[in-house]
């Protein structure tokens, strides 16, 4: 099949589309297209796993069409060991989420038309080769979150959803200064990113535009302390659209400084990688503290995300391979548990209607199998070795510990900090005596096994042998480790 | 044949999946998986035992990832000390699983039960055999979390709940400090393996002594969280609130003891850089004099034991500290063996009673009688009575600590190993002599369970002969093939100081709790403020709890209250602060822009409303303009 | 005995004096339609005196009357028909109340 890419890319928009004229009679039929077009989207996904070559650091199937030739635009589309792991992840994710989302009973059809409207931004989002591209794509992913947010979310859903639309767009109206600059900067003028890093900046001219990009990234991971945007947005977002939000919004932000920032940049990056390694601590070790005090089982969830994706920016800030490894297999590993560990926060909220820590308790002997699972994707994000977490975070911090010692150290709070406040969380869902009021939760169903079980192999799998992914990532991000002027041993 | 190898943990390993998935399905079968896979592998590791008791060390690699190029291998190394304690683990091990047959018998968690303890000798297992520090630290972890499953694993006690968690954390915390120092090795000497852990290959790193010796007290901290060391001892005698096989495999002859094992491994780096001993020897004699200190006025049976293995895991780090290397890792073995006798004899005791409370036992022997006896030939073991097996390692630790020089060591540790004898009888005595002081319906325990204790009687009363002077040392020079520096020779002055402390012990125990009860209140009224520091832990959990625990805690909700208002508060007010600047816009909007605007069109508007009466909306009246205006154009035509 | 032109002239402007002074003040809407009829019949008388004294073709006088007064019928029909709906909605045919769209 040619252009896998764009069908991989557009496919769930076509579908999208083709869903706003099922008859009212049919409305069954919709969330059947949507699963039907995001596994497909999973398929073509392992498609491009058996096309792709490992050992090839370029770009991989490559399309590049010119889109608007006045002003250079192309429509390009590409793969590499970048963005590899994000499609797959990407793809994952939304066809479980999609089935995760068979709870949504009203204005269905929106639904699911903004959701596959949601997974073609994303998609592209990875996928774009052209500073232009990545533009638009980034900020379609904005508006169908924000209306996802603003009608299906819960109390606060309007405060959240506009608190989410306005930072974002804020950090991404700084992108696009960045980018506009960058593509007046030298003749001929052009968007292509892989053209752009072949070129040279004065260091005062990359510095502003990495700070420019700095923000328009940093709100996306988030950063800390651009961070404020997360709890809330995950707190009200309907249960699929956390997944998506925790499990692949956030990596677009890490996935830009490793795409745009660091390639294009890379004296910049150079730069202001201390700021930047400061920052992911502070992150790790306040997000952890945060997460501690949260009595809402999805803030603490938010929180601790903020926590691990701090350990992402620490890898990234390292400069060494291992800290590039570390942190491009924690964007995937968190993905994949956080955004299973939000789809048990939704089954449990789909039961008791409730997400207040204090008051459950003694689910263990309710709900066997729940809380099996719970336990196992806790461990798997408080880095249990044999996990996947471990392994990415390991990773992290042995990339670090050359560069920035103390850091390093510091940083150790979170682990110790990630062992209690999900131990704290799951003494006081699933263990002590059982609360009456909980007696008739029903355990977790078939469809909701159907979701979480494929998340559990990717975390058993890489947590064994993690050299299974790291062999996709290495070789493209050693060659950007060479480019930053980095030695390889 | 190495290989083969890999097969010891996998057999627990399968086991654990297994009854995972249809344990349920099983019931009451599902104890003999566990234990034909614990059986399973000990017959696989008994050829390598005897291998290495031949002289030969196994080892095999494959590799696990490429840490900035070099490969990162994991694997198997079988030495001596491995071998030893894959000994232990496989052997100890699989009585304790059949023992819980009977313990277990009829709990609603049966087959649960069974899938954690397999899945603990997996993990066991595997910290055993790991050739490297990575796969040491994760099949480390892993114990942790089986303690912390079984600890639990009568989740609906609250306390349970407690201690499972406090268990895990306090853990963690000595693993992060073990964690760095795997960093420091590794970034120092770039390797991680345990074969490399010795003077030769780290003596070419003399120059970063400071750091390798960082790297040795951090890795140290994993064994003072593990091994339950002062400060970190806190979490152990909670560790009882899980079932009492729990308590005698993890928490008193295998987990507990991988911390003794991981300094025996780093024991290497201790020597090279000596700098670190000290700290070691001092934590060490410290946790055993405090311990036992504790463990003299516990009421709980089960405590008492906790409070014992903490001090007994203290006399070994001691000992290792004391360049003592044959001396811990001989007490490490035959600890193994009497205390999960004493703790397996507890568990009985409490099956058969209901009770765990020493105030309300008393003069069982008579019903109990192979509980009774094993229980005391395990204490004769550990209060170092000869010839059974704990007179003989403790023996060889008091030398040591003997010829190190500091004298401290040698006098701390004799007078501990007093309180040791002392305590333990005093156990002895409440619990199973004297008058009944309540009235039990005991019973004897089943033979599944009587067995695995006889077993265990004869591993506690003999496991101490390898290392005898009758056979020549034969463990020391097994375990120590390439001594370093120390001579295994019997020091007939310690060994007749420490009969007697024993003896004396014992003495005074039998003293106070058999012949003349009325003492021990008396002791305890006189000597108050001991006691009550005793009888209290030494405020340990109030004092964390109080400082470490409620910052942590605190920290968490202060630092929660200024995102919500200060980091928040800024977006919000950012947000706030341009709603207010589009509420000024939207003044000057409304009164100056749209004034203009709207200035136009009021005077438009005063032109139409006098304009607008001429629309009456009567037709009637339209159609007389409009005969008036035909008339005047008629006139004014015909004019002309 | 003919009638002279003007007197037929002057018969039929006055008929139309008539109807244009109905339809221009009277209120009520059957009236005002009255009135129309007067006028165009004060058309058709004259049509026909010019038809039978000036005309070429004399029948092309008589067609239009007849055309004229078809037009009247219908007319009359379409506005009896607006009065009774008028009726219906407002219970009320005087043109005065009837404002609904007056500004």
């Amino acid at each position: 099949m040619s252009h896998l890419l764009s069908w991989i890319v557009f496919s769930p928009l076509v579908a999208g589309l083709g869903i706003l004229f099922v008859p009212k009679s049919k409305m069954d039929w919709v969330k059947w297209i949507a699963t039907g077009v995001t596994g497909f989207g999973f398929f073509l996904g392992l498609l491009v796993w058996a096309q792709f070559n490992p050992l090839d650091t370029g770009v991989q199937l490559l399309e590049d069409h010119a889109w608007i030739p006045q002003i250079g635009v192309h429509y390009t589309l590409g793969l590499d060991g970048i963005n590899f792991p994000m499609v797959i992840l990407t793809l994952l994710l939304s066809f479980l989420a999609c089935i995760g989302s068979f709870g949504i009973q009203e204005r269905e059809k929106e639904y699911y038309f903004l959701y596959l409207l949601l997974t073609t931004g994303m998609l592209g989002t990875f996928l774009a080769l052209d500073l232009f591209l990545f533009y638009i794509f980034w900020e379609v992913v904005l508006v169908p979150m924000y209306f996802l947010i603003g009608i299906w979310g819960g109390p606060r859903k309007e405060y959240a959803a506009i608190k989410f639309f306005l930072y974002t767009l804020a950090g991404s109206l700084f992108m696009l200064l960045g980018i506009l600059a960058l593509y007046f900067f030298e003749a001929p003028h052009t968007f292509n990113m892989l053209e752009l890093g072949t070129r040279t900046y004065p260091l005062f001219f990359q510095q502003v535009i990495f700070l420019a990009f700095f923000f328009g990234f940093a709100i996306k991971v988030p950063v800390w302390p651009f961070h404020t945007w997360l709890p809330d947005a995950h707190v009200e977002a309907p249960t699929p659209i956390s997944v998506l939000l925790a499990g692949v919004l956030l990596k677009m932000g890490t996935y830009g400084f490793f795409r745009v920032s660091y390639p294009i940049l890379p004296e910049a990056a150079q730069w202001f990688r201390p700021a930047m390694a400061v920052l992911a601590v502070i992150g790790i070790v306040y997000g952890g503290f945060v997460a501690l005090a949260q009595q809402d089982f999805k803030k603490m969830v938010a929180y601790s995300s903020v926590s691990h994706m701090g350990f992402v920016l620490l890898g990234l800030a390292a400069f060494t391979r291992d800290g590039f490894n570390g942190a491009m297999l924690q964007m995937f590993n968190h993905g994949v548990i956080t955004g299973g560990l939000f789809l048990l926060v939704g089954v449990l909220y789909d039961r008791a209607h409730t997400r207040d820590l204090n008051v459950f308790g003694g689910l263990g002997a309710r709900m066997s199998v729940y809380s099996g699972i719970l336990i196992f994707f806790s461990l798997a994000s408080l880095g249990l070795p044999g996990l996947s977490g471990f392994v990415s975070e390991f990773l992290c911090l042995l990339g670090t510990f050359p560069v920035y010692r103390t850091l390093t150290i510091l940083s150790l709070t979170g682990i110790i900090l990630a062992a209690t406040y999900l131990l704290l969380m799951i003494q006081r869902v699933l263990l002590g005596p059982v609360n009456p009021k909980w007696e008739k939760l029903a355990d977790i169903d078939r469809r909701e096994l159907f979701t979480l079980v494929p998340l559990m192999i990717p975390i058993l799998v890489v947590g064994i042998y993690p050299k299974l992914i790291l062999h996709y990532l290495t070789p493209s991000l050693s060659a950007l480790l060479t480019k930053l002027g980095v030695l390889i041993p | 044949m190495v290989n083969l190898a890999y097969f010891i943990p996998l057999f627990p390993l399968a086991s654990f999946v297994f009854l995972i998935f249809y344990g349920k399905r099983l019931g009451p079968k599902s104890a003999k998986v566990a234990i034909g896979a614990s059986l399973a592998a000990l017959v696989t590791s008994l050829p390598f035992v005897i291998g290495t008791l031949r002289g030969a060390v196994f080892q095999s690699q494959f590799e696990w990832l490429r840490l900035g190029g070099a490969p990162l291998r994991f694997g198997i190394l079988i030495d001596p000390l491995s071998a030893m304690m894959l000994f232990v683990v496989t052997v100890v091990g699989t009585l304790i699983i059949i023992y819980s047959v009977g313990y277990m018998h009829e709990d609603p968690g049966f087959s649960r039960f069974f899938a954690y303890l397999s899945l603990f000798m997996f993990s066991m297992l595997t910290l055993v055999l790991a050739d490297n520090l990575v796969l040491l630290y994760i099949s480390w972890e892993l114990v942790g979390l089986c303690s912390y499953f079984l600890i639990g694993f009568w989740f609906e006690k609250d306390s349970a709940a407690q201690a499972s968690k406090k268990a895990f954390i306090t853990t963690r915390i000595g693993d992060v400090g073990f964690f760095l120092g795997i960093l420091l090795l590794y970034f120092t000497t770039g390797s991680v393996r345990l074969v490399d852990l010795n003077p030769e290959f780290l003596g070419t790193f003399a120059g970063q002594s400071q750091i390798l010796t960082l790297a040795a007290l951090l890795i140290f901290c994993g064994a003072i969280g593990k091994s339950a060391q002062f400060p970190l001892h806190v979490w152990l005698p909670d560790a009882m609130e899980g079932p009492t096989p729990v308590s005698a495999l993890i928490h008193a002859a295998t987990m507990v003891a991988a911390g003794v094992y991981l300094v025996a491994r780093s024991f290497g780096m201790l020597v090279t850089f000596p700098d670190a001993l000290p700290v070691v020897a001092s934590i060490g004699t410290f946790t055993a004099f405090l311990a036992a200190f504790i463990a003299l006025t516990q009421t709980d049976i089960k405590r008492v034991l906790a409070y014992s293995t903490i001090s007994q895991l203290g006399f070994m780090i001691a000992a290792l500290g004391l360049k003592g290397y044959s001396a811990g890792t001989f007490h490490l073995m035959t600890h193994a063996f009497f205390k999960a006798l004493l703790f397996l004899g507890a568990g009985s005791v409490i099956h058969g009673t209901g009770t765990q409370d020493l105030r309300e036992m008393g003069g069982l022997w008579k019903k109990m009688p192979h509980t009774t006896w094993t229980f005391v030939i395990a204490s004769l073991a550990i209060a170092g009575v000869p010839p059974f097996s704990g007179f003989w390692s403790k023996d060889e630790i008091l030398v040591a600590a003997f010829n190190a020089g500091n004298p401290i060591f040698y006098y701390t540790l004799t007078v501990t190993a007093t309180m040791t004898a002392f305590y333990m009888f005093r156990l002895v005595f409440l619990t199973f002599f004297g008058k009944p002081r309540k009235e039990l319906h005991v019973h004897e325990s089943p033979a599944v369970m009587t067995t695995p204790l006889w077993l265990l009687a004869l591993g506690s009363a003999v496991m101490g002969l390898p290392g005898s002077p009758w056979m020549h040392h034969a463990f020391q020079t097994f375990i120590e093939p390439h001594a370093h520096g120390v001579e295994h020779t019997a020091n007939p002055l310690v060994m007749q100081i420490s009969v007697a402390c024993g003896g004396g012990g014992i003495l005074l125990a039998g003293l106070i709790y058999l012949l003349f009860p009325a003492l021990a209140p008396f002791f305890g009224r006189i000597l108050k403020p001991l006691y009550l520091a005793s009888s209290r832990k030494f405020w340990f959990d109030e004092l964390y709890q109080a400082t470490v625990i409620r910052a942590w805690y605190g920290l968490g909700g202060l630092l929660n209250r200024f995102d919500q208002s200060v980091i928040d508060g800024a977006v919000n007010g950012t947000g706030l602060n341009t709603l207010r600047l589009s509420d000024l816009k939207n003044w000057v909007d409304i009164h100056i822009v749209d004034g203009l605007v709207n200035g136009v069109g009021a005077v438009i508007r005063g032109f139409s409303s006098v304009l607008r009466r001429l629309q009456t909306g009567l037709v009637q009246n339209y159609m007389f303009v409009l005969f008036a205006g035909v008339l005047l154009i008629l006139f004014f035509e015909l004019n002309q | 005995m003919l009638i002279p032109l003007q007197h037929i002239l002057i018969f039929a402007a006055g008929l139309f004096a008539i109807g244009l002074y109905g339809a221009l003040v009277r209120r009520n809407v059957i009236g005002i339609l009255i009135s129309i009829e007067l006028i165009l019949n004060a058309v058709n008388v004259n049509l026909i005196a010019f038809s039978r004294t000036t005309a070429l073709n004399p029948v092309t006088g008589q067609v239009f009357a007849v055309i004229v007064i078809t037009l009247a019928a219908v007319g009359a029909t379409v506005g009896l028909a607006i009065v009774l709906a008028l009726y219906r909605v407002r219970r009320t045919i005087y043109t005065d109340e009837v404002n609904l769209l007056k500004w």
